[in-house]
């Protein structure tokens, strides 16, 4: 750390570029012991060929990037961001320690994972996959999977250009930013719109329908599903669904309720009560 | 000429279902891509999108491995495009054992990845960062192969015998299979409710559920309707905190928060 005198070590454009296009490989090597370890020690290979140009501060710099990692994984462009400001204060000699960088990172990635798995993939996932079935299923052919496709990506993309520059500019600022309870009102404001959308779904796209006819009298036939659609249609879909998140409260693994599903399914068809 | 498409497609379902990224590996989009590969799309998008309700719910959150849609989108797509024209419903049943089969494999290889993992810190030891870009690509290939090598062996079993097995059961297993297909969304639509449901919440999806059984409303309006609704409770929960001058409410209601992603 003896370059008091030269030019500060600064990552370039260019630089940031390649750990953008390289963060989205973190999960590849995922594995048991430490997780996204190796993904994130690859995406910070740029930055460490940048700022340390000797070879032993590099392995260094590389070896406490491969310490156990885990987050979710658009998140970790905001981790990166600031773990790069850091990185540069680090090899610019500035009061920042090896051990101060790695803290910085363990202390971001459980909080972050926390609300934004919720977020990512319990809602805008759900529903951007349901609106694009959808729009498949109802005569919009391709249109279904283009709009999950490129929605998906463009937004993905967009998150982590966004949350790396603004982690990388931020600093250590990003964390008491984080603190202030925003991204708590975030999670809930899309929480909200998620249990509306899957109240919403269950009906539309539960495909079951009941025997026509339950009962024959003199005066006419009784149809079960005829009487349900006038005074709630999608009841059963919401029964089903309601015994099922009851089911999982009670740690029943979601396997047994796809088979207990299919049970279902098949006794109903075969007693006549679905068809 | 199909039958390369339809690897190269698993190839790259194998790579993003564990990434996690363009989402190759979503029925939707595996599925309308296998369809392309056989030349058959519309059956292609209509499994991929019955498929794609089914497994909605299926998600990796921290250290948890979920069913692999991967594997179960790509082969049950190819028996229903592909030359055995499975229905649609047939291969919805079929992706959910296929799933389980690629969650083990999907498990196995994040064990078996240990010891590349372990060369990469004998080449940070050394400094040599090349070689830690090249154990990662390795692994990349590793992931797709995952997927590639059981389709491979699946995409053996002769056509013939696929359509003829499905069409020696009873009509009472296929009219129960059908029904089946179409029920197995609700436990997807569960994980998902179980994820988010707290009891502030569970209003929302009560509106949701009594605004969609009125066929007039698009899934678009619903969606706008949900965003005023979150905006607005946003809104006044703001506004009842400075009422009570930092009052209980807000604390209580993130700490029941807290509480349920604690749980997960």
């Amino acid at each position: 750390m003896a370059t008091e005198q030269t030019k500060p070590r600064q990552l370039t454009l260019g630089d940031q570029f390649l750990i953008f296009g390289r963060s989205g490989w973190e999960q590849a090597a995922w594995n048991y012991p430490r997780l996204q370890n190796l993904g994130f020690c690859y995406l910070m290979i740029p930055a460490i060929r940048r700022l340390y140009p000797d070879k032993q501060e590099a392995g260094a710099a590389a070896e406490r990037h491969l310490a156990l990692f885990n987050t979710m994984p658009y998140m970790q462009s905001l981790i990166t961001g600031v773990t790069l400001s850091l990185e540069e204060d680090h090899a610019n000699g500035k009061p920042v320690s090896a051990e101060d960088i790695s803290a910085v990172k363990v202390g971001m990635m459980g909080s972050l994972a926390g609300v934004a798995d919720p977020v990512w993939w319990g809602t805008w996932r759900p529903i951007l996959s349901a609106f694009a079935a959808s729009l498949a299923l109802s005569g919009f052919g391709i249109v279904g999977p283009l709009v999950f496709f490129i929605g998906w990506n463009v937004v993905r993309l967009a998150f982590r250009w966004i949350a790396q520059r603004w982690g990388y500019h931020q600093g250590l600022k990003v964390v008491t930013a984080l603190s202030s309870g925003m991204l708590q009102k975030l999670t809930l404001g899309a929480s909200i719109v998620g249990m509306f959308v899957m109240g919403a779904i269950v009906p539309r796209w539960t495909r079951v329908k009941l025997a026509p006819i339950i009962a024959t009298s003199a005066q006419g036939s009784l149809s079960l599903q005829g009487m349900l659609d006038r005074l709630l249609p999608g009841l059963v879909p919401l029964l089903l669904t309601l015994g099922c998140v009851w089911l999982l409260r009670r740690h029943v693994k979601p396997l047994w309720l796809l088979v207990g599903v299919f049970v279902i399914g098949l006794g109903g068809y075969w007693l006549g009560i679905f068809r | 000429m199909s039958i390369w498409g339809v690897l190269i497609i698993a190839f790259l379902a194998g790579i993003e279902g564990v990434i996690d990224e363009w989402e190759f590996h979503q029925p939707i989009v595996a599925c309308t891509l296998v369809g392309l590969a056989t030349g058959n799309l519309v059956s292609g998008i209509a499994l991929g999108a019955s498929l794609q309700l089914v497994t909605l719910g299926w998600m990796n959150i921290g250290a948890a491995v979920a069913p692999d849609p991967a594997l179960a989108a790509v082969v049950a797509a190819w028996w229903v495009s592909g030359p055995a024209h499975l229905p649609v419903a047939a291969g919805v049943i079929l992706a959910i054992p296929l799933a389980l089969i690629g969650q083990g494999l999907t498990q196995g290889l994040r064990k078996l990845i240990i010891p590349l993992v372990q060369q990469a810190d004998v080449a940070a030891a050394s400094g040599n960062l090349h070689r830690i870009d090249w154990i990662l690509r390795l692994s990349v290939v590793l992931q797709g192969l995952r997927v590639l090598i059981p389709t491979a062996l699946l995409m053996w079993i002769p056509s013939t015998w696929i359509h003829a097995s499905y069409h020696l059961l009873p009509q009472v297993i296929q009219g129960g299979l059908r029904v089946s297909a179409g029920l197995l969304v609700v436990v997807s639509f569960a994980i998902v409710i179980n994820m988010m449901a707290t009891r502030q919440l569970w209003p929302f999806f009560f509106i949701g559920f009594a605004l969609a059984t009125d066929g007039h409303l698009s899934l678009v309006a619903l969606g706008l309707i949900g965003v005023g609704l979150a905006i607005l409770y946003l809104r006044l929960q703001d506004g009842g905190h400075h009422d009570n001058g930092g009052g209980g409410g807000t604390q209580t209601d993130e700490d029941e928060l807290d509480r349920e992603l604690d749980d997960l």
